[in-house]
Order: C-alpha cells, then structure tokens, then sequence
C-alpha cells in the first residue's frame, strides 16, 4: 500500500524535549519472573496461522455483546425477572389456585389479565435488548486494517480480529483491541495516545516500543515477523503490563510502555503497527466494565412497600372475612339441624362444611385471597412502563434538549429513572467535556500593567444577563463569524491586533512578553505546504493557545529542530517580518509541583534568555527584589480575570551571564544524567537555582471554554436547591479556576482546601516509609476536616467551598473518616474534588448516595465516569462529543451541561410528578374496587361471591381505568415548562418528596374507602329492596352490581379529571372515553350468549338503561364520591398550597410575569448559595457594603 | 384556553432530512411532541370552589325534592306474615310447623288501603336473612341444562342437587331446588281480585335462558324436599316463578315480584290476602313479607333514600360553599 506521506517525516527525536522521565521505560525484574506463572500464561504467536496447535484458537473473538439476553436465556430469564416482583408472583399464585374450586371467579378471567401484563412487559424487554445488540453490531462492524496471510494489509472488522493479527491504526483511530506496539511513522518508535475514554485525560500520552520491533516499516517486513509474546492473563488493571517478546529466540522485556489500549486514539501519529494481545472481553476496558448495575427509582422501591403494604391489608382483610365465614358456616348444621337449609350444609364439600368449620375457613382464606386480589394493582408495573416508555419518548423528542450543531437530541437509555430525575438531592459533574468544551482561547493578557482584551466570558455573559445590563448588545456587536474565528484564540483588542501593539506605550515588554509566548512551550509547528498556515499540536489545549496567540499577533513560531526554535517575528522598529532562531539550550518542563516551565534560550545575539510562566502562586515569589511598578496592578488584574473564570499564567523572564548558566548547566546535566533514585528531585533543585530574580512581563488569561449556558444552568440548579459537586481529574488550579468560572466559587467565599501539600507531609513522603506516609498523611486530613468544620461552624452564615485533591481524598474515603468528610462537605455548598481517578469519583458519589441517602446524579462523557456515573443514582452521559462509553453506561445522554436544567427542571419535575400521582392514583382505584367488593362480601356472609361479573372484572384494571392513568403519566404537567424553569424551587417538590410521603399514599388509600363505602351504600339503599323500574322488576344481583360497577367507573374517572390540571384533547377523550368503553362493553358483552355473558346478559340494554333511577343514582353517587376529595383539595389549596398550587394560581391570576412576584417566591423558598444570582447578589452586598448573609440551602 | 407559544430558540432548518429531527417544526404532533398542545388548566381558586359547590348545591336539592315526591307518592303495602301466619300453638315450634306437612299453612288476613291504589299494582313477597348471594347457592345451577334441558349431561356444577334415585335432575341445583312455593290470593269484598302471573320475569330470561322444550323432570323427588315442586307439562320457558326465583338477589333482602293486580284500589278498601305459608324461613329466621305497591317513573315502591342523597349531598355542598365564602371574605388570599 503506497504510504500517504504527504507530510514530512519529523526526523526530532521527541522524547529528547522531555527532561523528567517521559517515555522512559523501566522494567521490574521480579514482575518479568512471574511470567509463565499463575495470571501470566498467555502466549501470542504472529504470523502463525498454519500451526496446528495454535493456541490462538482458545482466545475470545474481538467481538463484544453488552446485551441482556440471547436467543435461549430470553423466556427463562426475562420470566424470572417478572416473577422476581411480589406481585406478578401473587398472581402467579392466584391464577394456578384459579383452576381450583377455590376460585370465586372464572380461570380465564384470572389468567388472562396477567398473561397480557407479562407479555406486554417482556416485549418491551425485547425491543431494548434488540436495541442494545444493534449498538454493540455498531462497534463490532467497525472496520480496521489487518496483516492477511498475502502479507497486506486489507481492511476488515473489528469483531473479526484475532489476538496474534498484525494491525495497523492510522491517525485518529480508535485502537480495536489490546495492541502490543510495534513501530511508528515516527524514528524513535513513539506514538501519541490519547486516553480520554479510559481515564479521561485528555493531554497526550507518549507510547515507546522496544527498539527491536521499531525498524518494521514497510508493509513486506511483518509477513516474515514471526514471534511468540508471553504476557499476563487479561486483568483490569490500566497501568501495568507485564510480558516478554522473543525476536529471533531473543527475549525482550515489554511493559505497559508498549501496550496500546482499546477504545483509547491514536494522535499526532500517522500511523502505528501493532499485534493484538487481548480481545473482545478480554481487553482491559472490558475487563474494567462492570456489568451495567440496574437501577430502580427511589419511588419504585417505595411502591413496592406499598404494595407489601396492601398485601399485608389483603391478608388481614381475608382473614377477617374467612373468621365470619367459619362462624357462619359453623352455625348452619347445629345437633342434625340446618340453619340455612337451601344451602343443604348436611350434603356438602370440604369448602363449606359445617363440620369442619376450620379447614373451611382456611381454604376460604385462600378464595377471599384471589377475589380481593383487586386490591393490587396487577396492570401498575406494566402502566408505569409504559409511561415511562412514552415519558422516554418526550425527553428524546424535546426540541429544547436538541444540540443542532452536533445534531444530537437527548436520549433517555433506560427509561425506568424519569421520576429520579426529579428527586435530584446532590449533581456530581465531571468537569473536562462536561462543564468545559475542552478548548482554551486566549483571551485576555495584562501587559506591564495595563489590561488588553474585550473579549467577554460565559460567567461574565451571565452576569451581564442577570443585572440585564446592555453587554449583552455589546458583544452582539462584536461576535466574530464563524468562519473567520481562530481556534483558542477569542482576543480582541484593536490596540494590539493587527499590529497595532508596535504603537503601544510599552512595545517593548509586549514583545518580550509574546516572544516568550512562542518560544517557552512544547509544541510542535505543522506546516502546511500548501498554504503556508502553520498549525500546531500540543500535549494540551492551553498550551496551543499561547502559541496560536503569539502567532495571531505577530510572532509565528514556524520551526522546531532538536536545539532550535525559530520564530517569524514582527520588528517593531522597522515593523517588517523577520524570522530570528532562537538556540533552545534547557527545558524545565512543567509539572504539578513546579508549576511553571521554563526554557533557557540563546537569542541570535548571543544573549541567554531564562523565559519562564507559571502560577501566581509560585511566580510571585521569583520575582526579583526589584520590583516593577506594575506587580501590584498585575495581581490585581489576575485576580480580576480569576474571578471571571480565567486561567491565568504569570509570565516572567531574566537574562542570564555565562558563568551562571554554566554552572547550572553542569548541575542539569549531571542531574539528568543520574541514574539515582533522587534524579527528578536533582533536577528541580538545579531547576529552582535558575528560575529566580525573575523579571515581571504579565500576566495571560485563558477561558477554558465553558460550554455554553453553563453557569446559567448552574445558577438555576442551586436556586432549584440542587447541590452541586465538581469532581475532575485535573489539577487544583484548574479546578478552582473552573469553580469560579461556572460560579460555584466566587470571592469573598470561604475556601476549605484539604491537600497533603504541606511541607511536612511532603518530607516524610520522601522517606519513602509507606506506613509513615500513610500514618502523617492521614493525621493531616483528620486535622484539616476538623478544622474546616470549626471554620464553618465559627461562620455559620458564610457559605464555604470545599476543595480535596485526590491524594487526601484517599484518605478521606478511609471507613472511619468518610462521615466526618460528608459531614463537612454537607455543611459547603461547593465541593470540589480535583486530581481524583475514576475510582475516587465512583467512591465519593458512593458516600453522598448512602451517606445521605438522597438522590445523586452523576454527569459526565468519558470513559473514567463510567464508574460515576454507574454508581450514581442517575448516570447522565454528555453525548455528541467523541467517546462513548459514558453514554454507553448512563441512564440518560444530552448533548451540552444546560440541558440538565431542562431534564431536571422540566421533565424532572413532571415525570416525578406524574409517576407519583399515578401511583397514588393506583392504589386508589384499587382500594375503591376491591373495597366495594369486601363491603358486598359482608352481604353474602362472607361466602367468597364475586359482586361482579367475572369479565367486568377482568376489565377493571385492564380497559375501565388504565387508559387515563396513563393519560396521567404521560401528559399531565402541574405548570408549563415555562414555569418550571421561571420558578425553579418547584423542583423542590421531588427531592423534599411531597408527592409521594407515606401520608400522600395513605390518604389517597382512605380516600379509596370512603368512596367504595359511598359507592356501596349509596347504591344499594337505592336500589332495593324497592323494585327500580317503574315496570316493577326488581333489582337482582346483575343490575345491582351492573350498576355499582357503573358507579365505580365514574367516580373513579372522574377523580382522576379533579387531581389532574391539564387538560388537553387527549385526556378528555381517554377519561370520558373509558367511560363510555364501560357502557360500551355493557352492551357487547350483554349481547354474547348467555352461556358466556351469564349474569350480565342484556343487563343494560334491557334492565338498566330503560331505568331513569339508575340514572340518577349514577349521577348522584359520582358526586357525593368525590364531594369529600373535593373538599380536602379545596382546603390544602386554599390553606396548605404547595408551591405548584401558588403558581397555578400565579398564572391564574396572570400575575405570574411580574419581577416582584417571582422575587417574592424566590425569597420565601430557596436562598442560592452559589451560582450567578449569588455572586450578583453578592457583589451588590459588597458594592453596598452591607453584611452579606446567606442562608444554608435546607 | 391558553395556548402557549412555541419556543423559537432551536433553529429550524430547511435541507435536513437526514438528521435526527425532521424539519417539520409545526402542527399537532409536533405540539404533542414538545408536550406543548392547546390545553385546558383549571387552578383551583377559592372563587370556582365556591361557585362548583354551589352549583352543586343547587342542582342537588330541588333534585332531591322532586325525587322524594316521586317516591312519596308511592302507595305501599307492607304485610309481615311469617309470624302472623303461624297458629298459636306452633309460635314456640316455627320450624316444627312448617316442616309438619299435616296441618293446614293457608291464612287468611284482611288489610285496609290507606290510600288510593292506581293500577297497576304490582305484588311482591320479600324475603330477608336469606341469602341467595351465598357462593355455593349462586353456583349451584346449570345455565345450559335449563336452556337444553336433558341434552346436558354435564351438571357438575349443580351439586348437591344433581341427581335423585340415579337419575339427573332437571332444573338441577340448590336454586332451583330451593324455590320459593308460598302462594298469594286476593279478594276485595269477597270478590277475587286478579292477579296477573304472566310476565312477571325479564323477556331476555324467558327467551333465552330457559328451554321452550324443556320440561322438569325428576324434581323434588329426592328424599329431602327443598321448596317448590313444578308442573312436569309446562316448559322451563313458561314457568315463571322459577325464572324469577333463578334470578339470584344480590342483597340478604330482597323482593321478588309475584304478579300484578290490573285493578285500582281505593281509599279503605279492604283486601283480603290468602296466604299459602310453605316456604320455610323459620330456620334461619328470616322475614316473609307480601307487598302490595304502586310505581311511579322512580320505580316501584316507597323509598326515600335517593330523594335524600339527593338532598344531603345538596345540602352539604350548600353549606361547604358558604363556609368557603366565609372564610374567604375574612381572610382573603394574598
């Protein structure tokens, strides 16, 4: 295959610009003896398809299946699941007893309803299997280079690869299993890996393979590369490998320096060989895959107490019934004599003999068992999934929650957590991909003390639009079309674009202060060949932007070779373009302790240049004694631009004289060269002699770009009363940074930092004794909870951030500390974990959910989520971006952070709303059905008569009052979205759980009796004895129950027309309609042969509907049913509104619009703590030098 | 009815057929979709509290009134002979007397009319504590032997009362078996009053439940008589005491129509009733009772009840609608 090389082979030795061990790989002699050993066994051979005893065979394929079932495991397991529910197995029960003489009622009628329920549900489980298995067949059929025994490379798919295959991944591919390196486009055998599906990092990570694999380049060398790899067995572990491969009866240690991972890209490489080791399940992101958890809503745990609850009620009720019935039954044959003689109790079965009371009894238990069984809702859990199903439908089709640029609507997975997205307690986000775009602009800088950039952020954005001040037209004004915008570049300021700088006071620290830009960094230039355009790549985003940054002002860096950096310089004194060659002499690269990089420079006139950026927390420090005039106006500006969410860098340079520099050198060198175990700390201490005496430039401002309408959506979130906790994997800095960007932080808040930085901690880490680490590092995080707790409790009404770095994290989350942790971070209203893995985050989310035992949302998009995200109560995965694995293990996916506010707000609030109303609704339905049916029992001496019709019966739950309850549960909304999202704290409402207390169930369940008893009484006193026609029949059992049955269908519906509030065709049509279904069924079924209609049999064509009186009762028992409800609704609106009721009556009002009014409710609810209104709030207090109070959200 | 508008922050788009989301950003299902169709919300303000019990309150009670004047002017006679129609020295050996098939159960007793009686004048005899609603009483029928008569073979269901001296009865069950066999006689001023037996049962019962050619047989000929005996030459179809005693009553309570008498009654006039008192209620001491009644659109015979439910849920909502509106014009909302 012809190589695409239109680009020019880089012939750097990259891993030559890293000083502190990059790309090293180091080999542990006693881990490489364990192979071959228990857990390293495995033995891959290349190029080796015609041995016979290829052990290759006895490996999985690549392909993988996250599916539920298969073909075979489908009838048993989904029956299983369906069984597993109490009440599915009660009907079970009930529908086998049915073919006894036990039953009071036809078999059919018992088992049909129950079959419909579980087919119905095990369709549904086959229609999201199916779902699944067409995802999976998505990955699998992927496609992939792959070596055939012709010696090319054909493309094949992913499932079809073998471990042994040679393959080859070109630029921005997805590796398709485990690879073992082998060789790059690059000399030194390096590749880029990006990993942020594994770990969620998203800098590059260097790969290295062994120098004996790296000469294979060209396609005709694999086919003669035969080798055998020992290596581990397949395990979870992301960070270590160990194996051996033999080249030529040669072994060669391998490390995890080697080992490509599944689902993690290749970058910045054109392309790379590599053999596959693992497999399918076998890779380690599989093995590190959890089976995804099945989730259950708080509300359905809670449901299935009540429903114990109504069976404990059945039983009692039964047994109340079967005690009369064994008396009664008792009393008809006393010393020969019959009591109720036409019921012949001296010629009688077991079920009713006199004789043996008891055991009557007893069996009757079980009749009265099957015939109140309508006190269970049998259809709930097939109507709530339905609703749910069609609850799902509304968030994937909500044009609101639609990205159209990335053309991704929101996607509910599992749709059996709707009403959990309404009890939110706690939001757990990632922060990388999720709050941020994961792109850096520069935006602004302060040079020599005076402040350059107009460009406006998102938190200033949404203060602007909080205050309604007219910045908002101002940056309309300014917006840059798309198509001319600059990735990481976002700068506008007409004093220094376009040139303009070179007429700037001072020009010249602006020159040094880009120059520096161009020159102190990593990167490496791309040069396009065509148009000239250089373009860069960087191991982070925020590096590119610097350099993007000096190029758009005039500063090209154009060239990197081994030991030069060459720049197209713009000349302010002679303003042409020149290209200047700067010898790169050092590099002190960053990391998490230095915090600053710098590099040492010789410029073409021979003058050395140490050029160094960094954090203000460090920089300051290496200022030199003299001090610009500027430093403190320069801190200011920092502060300024921290607090509108910017990442600022301290930029500083010095000129060094040959002595100094050589004898640093020498100290570098010697230090970098040293093979001891303190090499790294060598190299800073030589690193820390040069970087000091620093002289002040500026300072840079970078936006880690917020996605959009986050802090908005923040803001509404906190006011909504939802806590809200940042948990990244980045560093402290950029943490805090993103904590005030998004408004979770601002200034003037109290800020908590737990971290094992302090110096003590630090020298006993360097002793290496892992108990004294472990020992000290605990004491200090002990100590710093306890003294953050005093902290809070000395200010109880200053609201304090949390901030915990992994490192103490791990000691926080120890058993015996992790409730003091929670109780401190309770008592915050930011937390903030930063530098956590994936492990911690699952961790944490795992203290909230059980510690306070509310409901957490985890929110994230990358692959180290996944853990989060399963743990979590809900798991919400940003989709849209690249990676799928969150998505793949959430429970709902949207495309941007804001879209949580509406998920939440909205449809949070309705399908929390609906579900439990429904539920409540439920029960009610069924107390009142079944209630009448005991009341009646009580009428028949409690013999285990049915007052109904066996198929009306059937019918009840099935046809005469589900339809509108789903009517309930798809479609009823207490207020507009609009108001949803205007009035936040009615979200409230969820996690407080006002809707579904015990008091809310219980009330609705008396309310059921009073009906039935209504219901009963009033029908039946005025049914009889007197005759109801006035062609004077009688009213036997048929009309009677014809009638009550009527009654009970009406009253029902129309209870369900008063608690809902929102009506539209829909409803009407499935609440009157039901209605009409009954009259409807009455008819049909009354035609159908005696034989099958029995007692119904023209009852209503030819008994009731010819009877003005069963008219009247109808009317009058509907009414006086629900006259009580009525009256209580009226009462707690009237007296005890909840928030819902005040809004409706807002609207009603048409007062709802007004500023005040909102104002009003916002104060009578929740206080925000953080978010823009707090920091609007906050900064009004301040400018009005007020005290500033706030209130702990409750 | 508010209709909100459609939110317009989502661009639409025009060639975009293959995305995700049609272009179609209007019409009804759009609406449904975005759950955002024209709809009703009725909030629950003190002023439609007041106004909706009100209404009802003033629907209910002239309701009321009129249905118990409907149900006032019913003229209803009422007759308990179960313990009248016993000869004195059976009233401590009810159930001796009545299973005594020596002496004579006729019984003669004048009543008085009260009040005019306008035909028709429907006769009842009403029977309490007996418990025709008892499961094993209710089931022990077989619907398809009364329509087929000795085609069925199968009257399982029919225990106890399936079979006597080895061969099946017909109607077999305790139903059936069990019938009600007191008789009724009228006279006024020792002339015969007369009562119509014919259609007294539902048309559909006649027609379609029970046999035109199906005759009993083999009934109460066991060696334990229950009720009723019936004329072997006259079918199922024509035997209507039975049809209306098949006709299980839903309450321990109930009336079951006897005949019609097709003449008025007038003010003091007296009729005297000749009672047959076979059936036996004693055991169980239940009530036997003979109603004479007239029928008005409500139906026939006094009752009152719904005039009054009519009138208490009138009444009461009356009431809630004035305590509402007190209240709130002592403490108006907001």
């Amino acid at each position: 295959m012809p190589e695409p090389r239109g680009r020019k082979q880089r012939k750097i030795r990259l891993s030559k610009l890293y000083s502190f061990g990059c790309g090293r790989s180091s080999f542990n002699p006693a881990e490489q003896s364990q192979l071959g050993g228990p857990g390293f066994s495995r033995v891959v051979e290349t190029n080796n398809e015609t041995n016979p005893d290829n052990p290759l065979s006895y490996f999985p394929s690549n392909s993988i299946s996250t599916t539920k079932y298969n073909v075979f495991t489908f009838l048993p397991k989904s029956l299983f699941e369906q069984f597993r529910r109490v009440a599915n197995m009660y009907f079970l029960v009930t529908a086998c007893l049915s073919f006894t003489d036990l039953a009071p009622y036809s078999s059919t009628s018992a088992v049909l309803p129950l079959a419909v329920v579980i087919l119905a549900t095990m369709i549904k489980e086959l229609v999201e299997d199916m779902r699944r298995k067409q995802q999976d067949d998505e990955v699998n059929g992927r496609k992939t280079l792959v070596l055939t025994a012709d010696g090319k490379f054909e493309q094949t798919k992913w499932k079809n690869l073998r471990v042994g295959d040679i393959v080859r991944i070109q630029k921005d591919e997805y590796f398709p299993a485990d690879l073992l390196f082998l060789s790059s486009n690059y000399d030194d055998s390096i590749c880029y890996v990006e990993t942020m599906n594994l770990d969620g990092e998203t800098n590059l990570k260097v790969k290295q393979s062994i120098d004996k694999t790296s000469i294979l380049q060209e396609e005709g060398d694999f086919i003669e590369f035969k080798t055998r790899i020992r290596c581990e067995d397949p395990n979870a572990d992301l960070y270590t490998f160990v194996g051996t491969i033999e080249i030529q009866e040669e072994g060669h240690p391998l490390s995890v320096q080697q080992l490509l991972l599944r689902d993690s890209k290749l970058r910045n490489t054109d392309y790379i060989y590599g053999v596959v080791v693992f497999t399918g399940h076998d890779t380690k992101v599989m093995q590190n895959s959890t089976s995804a958890p099945s989730k259950r809503s708080t509300i359905e745990r809670k449901m299935d107490k009540c429903i114990y609850l109504l069976l404990a009620l059945l039983v009692l009720i039964s047994s109340v019934g079967s005690v009369f019935f064994g008396i009664w039954t008792k009393e008809d044959l006393k010393n020969g004599k019959m009591k109720r003689w036409y019921l012949r109790p001296d010629d009688t079965t077991i079920f009713f003999d006199p004789k043996k009371a008891g055991i009557s009894a007893l069996l009757h238990f079980l009749t009265a068992m099957m015939l109140y069984g309508y006190f269970i809702p049998i259809s709930l859990y097939i109507s709530i999934e339905i609703v749910k199903l069609l609850q799902a439908q509304f968030i994937n089709r909500d044009i609101h929650m639609y990205h159209d640029e990335s053309d991704t609507p929101a996607h509910a997975r599992t749709s059996n957590l709707n009403e959990e997205l309404g009890q939110v307690d706690t939001i757990l986000s990632d922060k990388t991909g999720t709050l941020t775009c994961n792109s850096m602009e520069f935006i602004k800088c302060t040079i020599a003390g005076v402040a350059y950039g107009r460009g406006i952020t998102e938190v200033e954005k949404a203060m602007a639009r909080r205050k309604g001040s007219p910045l908002i037209i101002d940056e309309r004004e300014n917006e840059i079309p798309d198509g001319t915008k600059i990735k990481g570049f976002n700068f506008t300021d007409e004093r220094i674009i376009g040139g303009n700088w070179i007429r700037e006071e001072g020009r010249g620290i602006i020159e040094n202060f880009f120059r520096l830009l161009a020159v102190c960094h990593t990167c490496i230039p791309d040069v396009d060949e065509l148009s000239g355009r250089v373009s860069y790549e960087a191991e982070s985003p925020d590096e590119a932007s610097f350099v993007v940054a000096a190029r758009e002002i005039g500063f090209e860096f154009c060239q990197r070779t081994q030991n030069t950096v060459s720049l197209n310089e713009l000349d302010y004194l002679s303003g042409t373009i020149k290209k200047r060659t700067y010898d790169l002499l050092n590099i002190l690269e960053f990391n998490s302790t230095r915090k600053r990089m710098s590099v040492i420079v010789r410029d073409e006139n021979g003058k050395l240049l140490l050029l160094s950026k960094g954090a203000d927390s460090v920089m300051f420090e290496r200022l030199s004694k003299e001090k610009t005039d500027y430093e403190e106006i320069t801190k200011e500006h920092i502060n300024m631009y921290a607090d509108a969410g910017l990442r600022t860098l301290v930029l500083a340079y010095r000129e060094i004289d040959e002595n100094e520099y050589a004898y640093f050198n020498k100290q570098f060198t010697a230090a970098k060269n040293s093979v001891s175990a303190d090499r790294d700390e060598k190299i800073e201490e030589a690193a820390d002699m040069i970087e000091k005496d620093l002289i002040l430039l500026g300072a840079t401002a970078v936006e880690d770009k917020l996605q959009q309408g986050v802090p908005e959506c923040i803001d509404k979130l906190a006011q909504a009363g939802i806590k809200i906790w940042v948990l990244t994997g980045d560093k402290m800095e950029t943490a805090i940074n993103i904590g005030y960007a998004c408004s979770l932080l601002r200034q003037g808040m109290r800020q908590i930092s737990i971290t094992l930085d302090a110096p003590e901690i630090v020298s006993v880490e360097k002793s290496g004794d892992k108990d004294a680490i472990a020992k000290e590092s605990k004491q200090s995080v002990v100590k710093q909870i306890n003294d953050g707790k005093r902290l809070i409790n000395e200010f109880p009404n200053e609201s304090c951030a949390l901030i915990i770095d992994g490192k103490s994290l791990t000691y926080a989350l120890d058993d015996n500390t992790k409730q003091i942790f929670l109780n401190l971070a309770i008592g915050c209203s930011s937390v903030i974990c930063c530098r956590s893995s994936p492990k911690q985050k699952a961790l944490v989310t795992r203290l909230v959910k059980t510690g306070t035992r509310k409901v957490t949302l985890a929110i994230g998009d990358g692959a180290n989520d996944v853990g989060m995200l399963q743990e979590a109560d809900i798991g919400i995965g940003i989709s849209g971006a690249e990676g799928m694995q969150a998505v793949m293990a959430s429970d709902v996916s949207i495309a941007q952070f804001r879209f949580l506010e509406r998920l939440l707000l909205v449809h949070g609030h309705w399908c929390y709303r609906r579900i439990s109303s429904m539920i409540c609704y439920f029960f009610y339905k069924n107390v009142v059905f079944g209630m009448t049916m005991f009341i009646y029992e009580a009428y028949t001496s409690f013999s285990g008569q049915a007052a109904y019709n066996d198929w009306a019966m059937a019918g009840y739950n099935v046809i005469f009052t589900s339809l509108p309850v789903i009517a309930l549960g798809v479609l009823d909304q207490d207020v507009s979205a609009r108001f949803c999202l205007k009035f936040p704290m009615l979200y409230q409402e969820g996690p407080r759980n006002d809707l579904f207390r015990w008091s809310r169930i219980l009330s609705w369940m008396s309310n059921g009796v009073i009906t039935a008893v209504i219901i009963f009484f009033l029908v039946t006193f005025s049914f009889g004895p007197q005759p109801f026609r006035h062609d004077g029949q009688p009213a036997d059992k048929a009309p009677l129950s014809a009638a009550m049955y009527t009654c009970c269908v009406w009253v029902v519906n129309s209870q369900m027309a008063l608690s809902i509030s929102y009506f539209t065709l829909i409803q009407h049509i499935l609440i009157w309609g039901s209605a009409g279904l009954w009259y409807l069924f009455l008819v049909i079924y009354g035609a159908i042969t005696p034989s099958f209609s029995t007692t119904y049999y023209m009852v209503f064509v030819e008994e009731l509907a010819s009877a003005p009186s069963y008219w009247v009762v109808t009317l009058c028992v509907s009414v006086a049913a629900l006259v009580p409800y009525f009256a209580f609704k009226a009462v707690q609106t009237s007296f005890f509104p909840g928030l819902h009721d005040f809004i409706q009556w807002m609207r009603y009002k048409g007062r709802a619009e007004d500023q005040e009014v909102g104002q009003v409710i916002r104060q009578a609810s929740v206080r925000a703590t953080v978010g823009v209104s707090a920091r609007y709030d906050a900064r009004i207090n301040q400018q009005t030098g007020r005290v500033h109070h706030v209130v702990q959200t409750p | 009815m508010e209709v909100e508008e459609a939110s317009t922050s989502a661009p639409g788009g025009g060639d975009r057929a293959d995305r995700a989301f049609s272009p179609g950003r209007s019409g009804a299902l759009y609406r449904f979709k975005q759950q955002n169709l024209p709809s009703w919300k009725p909030a629950l303000t003190p002023g439609s509290v007041i106004m909706i019990f009100l209404v009802i309150g003033f629907f209910f009670i002239p309701m009321g009134l009129i249905f118990l004047h409907a149900s006032e002017s019913v003229v209803e006679i009422a007759y308990r002979y179960d313990t009248d129609c016993i000869p004195e020295p059976y009233k401590n050996d009810k159930v001796g007397y009545i299973k005594d098939s020596s002496v004579s159960k006729n019984c003669t007793r004048k009543i008085r009319v009260h009040k005019y009686m306008k035909a028709p004048i429907f006769v009842y005899y009403e029977l309490d504590n007996f418990y025709q609603n008892h499961r094993r009483y209710v089931k022990s029928k077989n619907d398809k032997q009364l329509l087929y008569g000795m085609k069925q073979k199968d009257i399982g269901s029919c225990d106890p009362v399936q079979t006597g001296n080895g061969l099946p009865i017909l109607p077999c069950g305790l139903i059936a078996w069990s019938l009600f066999n007191d008789s009724f006689n009228f006279a006024r001023r020792a002339e015969p009053l007369k009562l119509n037996r014919k259609n007294i049962s539902w048309q559909s019962d006649r027609e379609h439940k029970f046999g035109k050619d199906v005759y009993p047989f083999n009934f109460q000929n066991g060696s334990l008589i229950g009720g009723g005996s019936l004329d072997p030459k006259v079918p199922l179809s024509e035997q209507e005491d039975l049809i209306v005693w098949m006709r299980t009553a839903a309450l321990p309570k109930f009336r079951k129509l006897y005949g019609v008498i097709e003449v008025d009654l007038d003010t003091s006039d007296v009729v005297s009733i000749n009672i047959a008192n076979n059936y036996n209620t004693y055991s169980f001491g239940g009530g036997k009772r003979v109603i004479m009644t007239t029928s008005k659109w409500l139906g026939a015979g006094k009752n009152n009840f719904l005039g009054l439910a009519y009138l208490v849920t009138g009444t009461s909502s009356l009431l809630l609608s004035i305590l509402f509106a007190m209240i709130h014009v002592r403490n108006p909302r907001y």
